[in-house]
């Protein structure tokens, strides 16, 4: 076992334990809290990203969704100032169907995934800093989707400011 | 045994449970938006480990869309949020029931 | 040459126009009627030189495109070209042209000039469709075509109520012939496994009558009724008993119209669409339209007798000669059909402009008991319809002789002698009006020095700004202005000519392959051909003619007021009301009609509308009430219910 497979089991670990306090916190029930420990499942997150060898998407995931999108959430937390949240309980229906339902489809997951053993086949990966012929793939054969993503921000970005205009018509 | 595609798939799996668990079980919309966005997370975590398995940079792209538009995604339904907000004085879905009738 | 793109422009010429008129020139007058008399007039010179370049037997006689294909439902638009097709196109673009021409002249103070244009061109258009269609179903597209525009037509002053009521009339009894027409084109495609273009189905038809072995009952039958259905388009077109009510009232629309579409062209369609598939025809059906179309012509003749409105009479003598051409057809004729549609079309549109000028002189006086003495204020229409009249009641050397004799002959050929004394007597009776119709409006005193007051006030509910101008100046009659006057004469020297230039031959190559080796040559020959060839008929058709005009001359000559009615008693009585066929309907299919509509209303609301329709939506609703409880409106729900699914569907997929 070397030490990218440590590093595997250390992040992976961190990334589920991570989630599981982002949506169930047994100390605390503030958004804040879940907003931050977002943030770490996405770092650690970023952190299985770089063992996978997609080092320009680590960065992106970093700078985009811990930098920007967190912030973002993080910001219209403070701004509702939301309290209120910790006075109300868990309803025992919807937690019961929720396990069940989600116990449901990860079990079916995680199954097949033993089952079909798609890695069983593979060679072993020989792609090695990607970040320039990614650059490369992404200007040529995805030149057009690229171009329109971008149309696709600047759609959001006045979606956004005509929703938060006061009086919507 | 190494690590291989399965256990990344395993994780991106759980991951994607979890956040599933967290948009039916809990009822402020912001904290269902982080779950969703967990959800959107294990998605990309099989696509890169599909795409560093299979020796072919497809994948990385397709990531690299799924950031751009869910930070877009993101922006715009904060901002619903926040005109939901001003209009209702809640961010809690068992007060927005104006679907019932 | 072939020149093949030709009859597609000749077609599509005048709907350009239409369009042109509807989209862009409603509000100048003089564009109007120049696109349209430009676009006929171009297609009559078109059509000439067609032939001029292919003769009357083109090498390509048909061509089509497909235009429609379900299964073994197979519909081409195309064209047909002969002979039949190509006179009939000159007959519409020359006659048409010449009427085109004449209503610039006679609608020139009418509000709805463009409007009347445009809805001419259409109906030249529709007209074209029809003569030029190589199929049923193209054939019967263009028939509801003109069916419209005559509509449009009829009802031009539809301010009027009497006009709308006329064009409603015309188009619902056209409508009940159109339904046994479609029913019959429907059971011939079923009966030819899917053929609808008119050289498949008369093959088809012949092969079965002539066939050696004879022909089966089955086959027989479905002929029949296959016969008798397409006959039953040319009934409600070309206005036969009993579908005939609707012409004269059709008389409500402007004069032009009534020259165009109820006497040249639209009414003729029906004669000829039965000429064009003559060959599916077989006796019993050939029988049946003999003898409608010879009951018509009678019919219609002693009707005509006891009419005054000028517009009426010519209406009556109008039916009364399609009822000629259909019996021709039934007597298995067609060439004498067409021959007499022919000429009728040139001697019947010169009538009716000859009466719309004289009505236009009196300001829309239409009774001839307040016309006379118009030969001196209106010399060229007294001549020409002088010449229209005496080419009518077939008096030598005039067209109407020659066309008419050769029906007559056609009947004693077939040796049908009831039809043959039919055919004489309405000969005779056709004399008596038409005279009786001549004396009256034109000869003797002026009967009334000025229009009745009255006269103004109708003018203006129709509508017609002209009339309460003209009203103020001067009751005097008038010659026609010239664009009135040169149609007038060009119909006339064809209803001169018409029946010895040799149109006759020209439809003999058409329907008969061995073309008679006998048939006069010379111009001579030609003048006296009737006698020559059937002495008898001529001379017994001849006898009739002076019986009529002695008649009428005995009677009406400087007659005051009708002496008919006082020595006919009822019977004139009868005639004058047009036989109460008008009441008839009225009281029995109209009544019943009114009845089996309140029975369906009575159904429709009560069984359709609130039973099903009621109990369906009410079940419908009870459903939605019930099922809408099961929304909870609850995000939560909804996301669990939506992993379940999610869940399940993997299951599917995966799982097993």
């Amino acid at each position: 076992m070397g030490l990218p497979d440590i590093l595997f089991y250390v992040f992976a670990f961190l990334t589920l334990l991570c989630g599981v306090l982002v949506i169930a916190n047994p100390f605390s029930r503030n958004p804040v809290t879940s907003a931050m420990f977002l943030v770490l499942t996405i770092i650690s997150m970023a952190g299985l990203f770089v063992l996978l060898h997609a080092f320009f998407l680590a960065a992106v995931q970093i700078l985009v969704y811990a930098g920007a999108v967190m912030v973002l959430f993080l910001f219209v937390i403070m701004l509702l100032d939301l309290k209120e949240e910790e006075r109300r309980k868990i309803k025992k229906f919807s937690l019961i169907g929720g396990l069940v339902s989600v116990g449901a489809v990860v079990t079916i997951f995680v199954k097949s995934i033993l089952a079909a053993q798609p890695g069983a086949n593979l060679s072993t990966p020989t792609l090695e800093g990607e970040t320039a012929a990614l650059g490369k793939l992404l200007f040529t054969q995805y030149l057009l989707p690229f171009e329109v993503v971008s149309v696709l921000l600047l759609v959001a970005m006045m979606g956004v400011i005509l929703l938060s205009k006061k009086d919507l018509k | 045994m190494n690590v291989g595609l399965e256990h990344y798939l395993v994780v991106s799996a759980l991951l994607f449970a979890l956040g599933l668990l967290g948009v039916i079980t809990r009822r402020n919309l912001l904290v269902m938006y982080m779950s969703l966005e967990l959800m959107l997370n294990a998605a990309n975590l099989a696509l890169v480990s599909f795409s560093r398995f299979n020796n072919n940079l497809n994948g990385q792209i397709l990531v690299f869309f799924i950031i751009t538009v869910a930070a877009a995604e993101v922006s715009v339904g904060l901002a619903l949020i926040v005109a939901l907000y001003r209009k209702r004085q809640t961010a809690h879905v068992e007060d927005l029931t104006t679907m019932k009738l | 040459m072939n020149l093949e793109a030709l009859p597609w422009l000749i077609l599509f010429l005048p709907l350009l126009s239409a369009t042109a008129i509807t989209l862009f020139t409603m509000r100048c007058r003089t564009t109007s009627a120049l696109l349209s008399i430009g676009a006929i007039v171009t297609g009559f010179v078109l059509t000439l030189s067609f032939i001029a370049a292919n003769g009357f037997h083109p090498a390509v006689m048909e061509t089509s495109a497909n235009w429609l294909s379900i299964g073994n439902l197979n519909i081409d638009f195309g064209l047909r070209l002969d002979v039949l097709s190509l006179m009939m196109v000159l007959i519409v673009t020359g006659v048409g042209g010449a009427i085109h021409i004449y209503s610039f002249g006679y609608m020139s103070e009418d509000r709805g000039f463009s409007r009347f244009f445009a809805c001419m061109s259409l109906f030249t258009f529709s007209m074209l469709g029809i003569v030029l269609a190589n199929n049923f179903i193209q054939l019967f597209i263009f028939w509801e075509l003109v069916g419209v525009s005559s509509y449009l037509l009829i009802g031009f002053w539809f301010e009027k109520p009497s006009a709308a009521d006329a064009a409603k009339k015309a188009f619902i009894t056209n409508r009940l012939g159109d339904f046994g027409f479609l029913l019959g084109i429907i059971i011939l495609w079923w009966w030819t496994n899917g053929s609808l273009s008119f050289d498949i189905a008369q093959q088809q038809a012949q092969a079965v009558i002539k066939s050696p072995y004879g022909v089966t009952f089955g086959d027989n039958f479905w002929l029949t009724i296959i016969g008798l259905l397409i006959f039953c388009g040319a009934v409600g077109k070309s206005a036969q008993f009993p579908l005939h009510v609707w012409l004269p009232d059709a008389m409500e629309g402007p004069t032009p119209v009534s020259a165009l579409i109820h006497a040249a062209t639209m009414v003729a369609a029906g004669v000829y669409m039965l000429c064009r598939v003559i060959l599916l025809f077989n006796v019993e059906a050939s029988h049946v339209i003999a003898w409608v179309g010879g009951f018509t012509a009678l019919l219609a003749a002693l009707i005509a007798i006891q009419q005054n409105d000028i517009k009426r009479i010519l209406a009556y003598s109008t039916l009364s000669q399609l009822g000629y051409m259909v019996m021709a057809v039934g007597l298995s004729g067609p060439t004498q059909a067409m021959f007499h549609l022919t000429t009728h079309a040139f001697f019947k549109a010169l009538l009716f402009l000859g009466a719309g000028s004289v009505i236009i002189a009196l300001h829309h006086e239409q009774n001839i008991w307040k016309m006379g003495g118009l030969r001196q204020k209106m010399p060229v229409t007294f001549w020409t319809f002088i010449i229209g009249t005496l080419a009518l009641c077939g008096v030598p050397p005039f067209s109407g002789f020659y066309s008419k004799d050769s029906i007559l002959a056609q009947a004693l050929e077939q040796r049908n002698y009831p039809l043959f004394a039919l055919g004489v007597v309405v000969a005779g009776l056709t004399t008596f009006y038409m005279f009786r119709l001549f004396y009256i409006a034109f000869l003797g005193e002026r009967r009334t020095g000025v229009a009745p007051v009255s006269h103004s006030k109708e003018a203006a509910q129709a509508g017609d700004e002209s009339l309460r101008q003209a009203g103020s100046l001067s009751y005097e009659p008038h010659e026609s202005p010239p664009v009135m006057a040169w149609p007038l004469r060009t119909l006339a020297v064809f209803a001169v000519i018409g029946g010895v230039i040799g149109i006759r031959g020209i439809f003999d190559s058409q329907f008969i392959s061995d073309t008679h080796a006998e048939r006069a040559s010379t111009f001579l020959q030609k003048l006296f051909e009737p006698f020559a060839h059937a002495p008898i008929v001529a001379i017994i058709g001849l006898l009739a003619v002076a019986a009529g005009f002695i008649a009428a001359r005995m009677l009406y000559r400087n007659a005051e007021s009708d002496p008919l009615p006082a020595k006919l008693g009822w019977f004139a009585t009868a005639m004058k009301n047009r036989f109460y066929f008008d009441e008839i309907y009225e009281a029995t299919f109209i009544r019943a009609h009114d009845f089996i509509a309140a029975v369906m209303d009575w159904i429709d609301r009560w069984l359709v509308d609130w039973a099903g329709i009621g109990l369906v939506r009410g079940g419908t609703d009870f459903t939605g009430r019930a099922l809408r409880l099961m929304q909870t409106g609850n995000l939560q729900t909804y996301a669990f219910l939506f992993a379940l699914g999610v869940a399940v569907v993997l299951y599917l997929v995966l799982g097993k």
